[in-house]
């Protein structure tokens, strides 16, 4: 069942924060931030969010799992910046690879053994 | 799927992944800054936000010729209070209320929003029922917020596009003539300056604009 207008308006993102998610506004201000350089076109990038969003409105539609609003907003980033030539997919890809094999150090200090034999 | 888990010993997945790796090669690239996007971020979690556009609004009641300024040219005046414009450079209008003309704002295809008066916008403006009745059915849509206007009232609903930005400017409410500007803008909402609401006074609880109503 698709959601309802109230269905959304009681999904307040936590603390009436802007951002759901800590990626969420990383890639907002990785947008802006290109775009008040001039190396995106702020239109370029609008017109390849709204074709996303529609792919997901029709989903959201017919009752279907669906990208969220920033999940599309990713989407249409990562093709503007492969039309601009400024990355693509298999080097992103590849990048999240190493990234996700190679996770911070842990807090806790791993044991291997004992630390003083006498 | 997106997880709320902070343990920051658990791998990446997903969006968050694909935003680091491209964090990372952006950066190497050259073509972002660290340092800048994270003042980016906190601008938008902590800076600008609706209590910009209040005082915007708060002006207006208060000065009648700053009103005018307003109505004729938005971007000029909102920059006259230290409001630069947003980092698109899109044009702003502001929207008065009237006793017989009320204004509602959405971007039907996208979220397109006065960001440099309102900061970011609230979910329930990006979702696809707010974005398609608020143009077939804008009466029903402010019901569902609480708002029931005559039959009097014409509702004018404004299509928001990358070029052209909207703010309504609401009626100031009966029984205010003893507040200052800056209480004024205290009592003034987002969804008052979107266009779902009307200002009310006593403001109604929970309603202020350091708190959305919704």
């Amino acid at each position: 069942m698709p959601a309802s207008l109230q269905d959304w308006m009681r999904e307040l993102t936590p603390d009436q924060a802007n951002f759901a998610e800590p990626w969420e506004a990383r890639v907002f201000a990785l947008t802006v931030s290109l775009a008040e350089s001039g190396r995106l076109v702020w239109n370029e990038f609008r017109d390849l969010l709204i074709a996303e969003i529609v792919i997901a409105d029709a989903a959201e539609r017919a009752g279907n799992p669906h990208p969220t609003y920033y999940e599309c907003w990713l989407a249409a980033f990562e093709k503007l910046l492969a039309a601009k030539g400024m990355t693509d997919e298999a080097e992103v890809s590849q990048r999240a690879e190493i990234i996700a094999a190679n996770p911070p150090a842990r807090t806790r200090a791993v044991s291997s053994g004992p630390v003083k034999i006498v | 799927m997106s997880t709320k888990d902070h343990d920051h010993n658990a791998p990446e997945s997903g969006p968050a992944l694909r935003v680091k790796a491209l964090e990372a090669l952006l950066v190497e690239k050259g073509v972002v800054q660290p340092a800048v996007l994270d003042a980016l971020i906190d601008s938008y979690e902590h800076k600008i936000g609706p209590r910009n556009g209040a005082r915007v609004v708060a002006r207006a009641w208060v000065d009648a010729a700053y009103k005018k300024r307003l109505l004729t040219d938005a971007a000029a005046a909102i920059a006259e209070l230290g409001f630069p414009p947003g980092p698109q450079g899109e044009y702003m209008m502001v929207l008065e209320n009237t006793p017989r003309v009320h204004n509602m704002v959405v971007c039907t295809l996208c979220s397109c929003y006065p960001w440099s008066v309102l900061g970011l916008p609230p979910v329930w403006y990006k979702s696809t029922p707010y974005r398609s009745r608020a143009v077939s059915d804008p009466r029903g849509v402010l019901k569902e917020f609480g708002l029931e206007l005559g039959a009097e009232v014409e509702v004018r609903v404004w299509d928001s596009s990358a070029e052209m930005r909207y703010m309504v400017l609401p009626m100031r409410p009966p029984g205010t003539d003893h507040l200052g500007e800056q209480e004024l803008a205290s009592i003034v909402t987002r969804d008052a300056m979107i266009g779902t609401a009307i200002v009310k006074y006593p403001p109604d609880k929970g309603s202020s604009v350091g708190a959305p109503a919704r």
